[in-house]
């Protein structure tokens, strides 16, 4: 799902800029764009055959049966929860992304002792592999009976909560935030570092100071990163896996069925391949046309 | 309107004594402009003074009030950056209104403050561009208005023209001296360039290693250098400097020996050595001339004809350089040998510790 998302993005962005060059460039670009073609174009043609057949592991032959895994998709109300999810789980993560990663970025950014191991401990969840911390936070952190956050709230006179029923869904944005805000915490601080000290005395001169600071200089210099960050992570959250996969298995029910999810629990589970074809192209379609948005919004950010 | 007071200010950073005790009064309405080699500390003496840069020993006033610890932007007082640091998310309008916007000035007199700095530089146009859109004598002017709208007491400029090809350069050093005249208001001006220093200062301040070398006006710093290092660092080409030793003296001058030349004669009503002083005459390009049995020996070493002038390099005996400035009619050719005299009422004289011996004074005629 990601590749697709890339690639439509990619090819639009470079056809904008290219336009006044003179040069022939396309015997340059035939290798890599054929290789891209049979790596990526033959999956996705497959797939779409595949989503027009009748086509069960448990129950070969496969044979064509019209629209009719694209009716059953359509009408199943679990298509419309996962897509739900699937907006819950990006835009939390998103959110929390950036409001702490550009706090913490702000707070990195001064000058303190032992910032450099601060700056190292603030990206290093970012290199933690995704099935490893989702492990640690379901067993060592989030768990009320053994996990630190019990711990914690039992210390203080409250009742554990048991993330991984009561709010299973709040439980994976956690771990995903856990891992990307650390990604734009990154971004943030390497784009806090290049503002230029001219403009902020310019702005010292000109009476800015603290939250004025901060809302008319230090913010939209970092409109484009935050842009970036948005971009980039949406790309790898609609194809989130690992952690859910790890913690809830798509559980409760299907409280944290994300379609990503749903397209597994289809193919892996049910063995249905047809059904999950035609649920992977919908969501191709529908990650192309998120897609498209927002790389129209991101490249005229990144054109100002 | 601001009288600038600095007394004994110094600033040391960690390990460096960058500015090592400036006095200097800069009066109302005054250009003044800091002129000095790389890393002599211009930058730091106007950041100190722009509140920018702490001011570690000696004091600050403005208008009396000492400022020391005033905060930058209750100074009164308007910078314009080298790089010009225009805000590259505002639009002009939005980059020259935007010190009123933070002191909380209604919009329609931010709009109005705008639009009249606009029209005086020309900016009417481009209000609703962004800076990127700019060229880089419209960004200047964006740096310049978004100073100007503040109505500071004092602008201050760090090299504000370096980034400028020359043809422009030379036309914003004129507008900034109509400015200073228009806006009847302080400016002090940072730049490396004596060109720039000489053509739009009321007093140029030498700066040299941290230390004010000399204060004066421009012609003043041109005909009475203060030491050796303000003789060779105002005026292009620089001037001649030989070494010698004073051998007699009299009411109207004195008679030096130069060494591996003759005997000059220097014309001054009041010279502050004797004879047996070793001393070093300075001549200025301009003010040494080619003549016949000359006291001072060489070889045309190469020659430049600038059309308006000529100038001769010569070769000194001694391995010395010397530039003079001939007419352009005098047909000296690369190689031919040249004798040459200094104009004895021009002449400079430095004591052995290279301040300077003789002051004199200039009637304009
Ligand atoms: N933060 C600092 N810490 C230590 N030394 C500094 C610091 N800032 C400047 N200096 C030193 O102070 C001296 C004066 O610097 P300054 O920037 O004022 O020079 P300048 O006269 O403006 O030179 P230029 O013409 O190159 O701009 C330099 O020798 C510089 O190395
Ligand atoms: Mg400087």
């Amino acid at each position: 799902m990601s590749e697709a998302i890339t690639k439509t993005g990619g090819l639009r962005v470079t056809g904008r800029s290219r336009g006044s060059r003179q040069v022939n460039t396309l015997p340059l670009l035939l290798p890599a764009v054929a290789l891209l073609l049979l790596w990526s174009v033959l999956p996705l043609l497959r797939t779409l055959f595949y989503s027009f057949e009748h086509y069960n592991l448990m129950s070969p032959p496969a044979v064509l049966n019209g629209g009719l895994n694209y009716r059953y998709l359509f009408t199943d109300v679990s298509t419309w929860v996962a897509i739900e999810n699937s907006v819950i789980l990006v835009v939390g993560v998103l959110f929390a992304s950036i409001v702490f990663g550009t706090l913490i970025a702000l707070l990195l950014n001064n000058d303190f002792p032992g910032r450099n191991v601060a700056r190292l401990m603030a990206i290093a969840p970012f290199f933690v592999m995704s099935p490893v911390a989702a492990l640690i936070w379901k067993n060592l952190l989030l768990d009320p009976v053994s996990g630190l956050f019990g711990w914690l709230m039992m210390l203080v006179g409250l009742r554990p909560i048991a993330w991984f029923s009561t709010d299973p869904m709040t439980a994976v944005i956690i771990i995903y935030s856990w891992r990307w805000i650390p990604f734009a915490t990154l971004i943030l601080l390497t784009a806090l570092q290049s503002l230029d000290t001219d403009q902020l005395e310019a702005a010292r001169m000109d009476g800015a100071h603290g939250f004025a600071r901060l809302r008319y200089i230090v913010l939209p210099h970092l409109g484009r990163p935050i842009a970036i960050v948005i971009m980039l992570e949406s790309i790898f959250l609609l194809s989130a896996f690992a952690v859910i996969y790890t913690t809830t298995n798509g559980g409760p029910g299907d409280a944290t069925t994300t379609l990503t999810y749903l397209i597994f629990i289809k193919a892996l589970n049910d063995f249905s391949i047809g059904s999950a074809s035609a649920a992977g192209v919908f969501a191709i379609v529908l990650a192309n046309i998120l897609a498209f948005f927002l790389i129209r919004a991101v490249s005229k950010n990144l054109q100002r | 309107m601001a009288k600038l007071v600095l007394e004994k200010v110094e600033k040391r950073y960690e390990g460096f004594h960058a500015i090592k005790g400036v006095d200097l009064a800069i009066d109302d309405r005054e250009f003044v402009v800091f002129v000095g080699p790389s890393g002599c500390g211009k930058t730091t003496l106007l950041r100190m003074i722009a509140g920018l840069e702490e001011i570690t020993g000696g004091d600050f006033s403005i208008d009396g009030v000492r400022a020391n610890d005033i905060p930058p932007d209750k100074r009164g007082l308007a910078m314009v950056f080298q790089t010009y640091a225009l805000y590259p998310h505002m639009t002009v309008a939005e980059n020259m209104g935007f010190a009123l916007k933070m002191a909380k000035v209604p919009k329609a007199e931010i709009v109005a403050k705008v639009s009249q700095a606009a029209a005086m530089l020309q900016l009417d146009k481009v209000l609703d561009r962004r800076p990127k859109a700019l060229s880089g004598g419209q960004r200047q002017r964006v740096a310049i208005g978004r100073a100007i709208v503040r109505n500071p007491k004092g602008f201050l400029f760090d090299e504000p023209l370096s980034n400028l090809d020359a043809a422009l350069r030379v036309q914003m050093r004129t507008e900034l001296v109509k400015l200073n005249k228009e806006l009847q208001t302080t400016m002090i001006y940072v730049t490396h360039d004596q060109i720039e220093a000489m053509t739009m200062a009321d007093r140029i301040v030498v700066l040299n290693g941290g230390i004010v070398e000399q204060v004066g006006s421009p012609l003043e710093l041109y005909n009475n250098p203060a030491n050796l290092f303000v003789a060779g660092f105002i005026g292009s080409p620089k001037m001649n400097l030989l070494d010698g030793e004073i051998v007699a003296r009299d009411d109207h001058g004195a008679q030096v020996a130069l060494a591996d030349a003759g005997v000059v004669t220097i014309a001054a009503d009041g010279i502050e050595a004797g004879p047996g002083t070793r001393v070093t005459v300075g001549m200025r390009p301009e003010h040494t001339m080619l003549a016949e049995s000359g006291p001072i020996g060489g070889v045309a070493d190469f020659v430049e004809h600038l059309g308006n002038e000529t100038l001769v390099y010569v070769k000194r005996p001694n391995g010395g350089m010397m530039i003079v400035k001939a007419d352009e009619l005098a047909g000296i050719r690369m190689g031919d040998p040249v004798t040459m005299a200094p104009r004895t009422d021009r002449a400079s004289l430095f004591g052995p510790d290279g301040r300077a011996l003789i002051r004199r004074t200039f009637h304009l005629h």
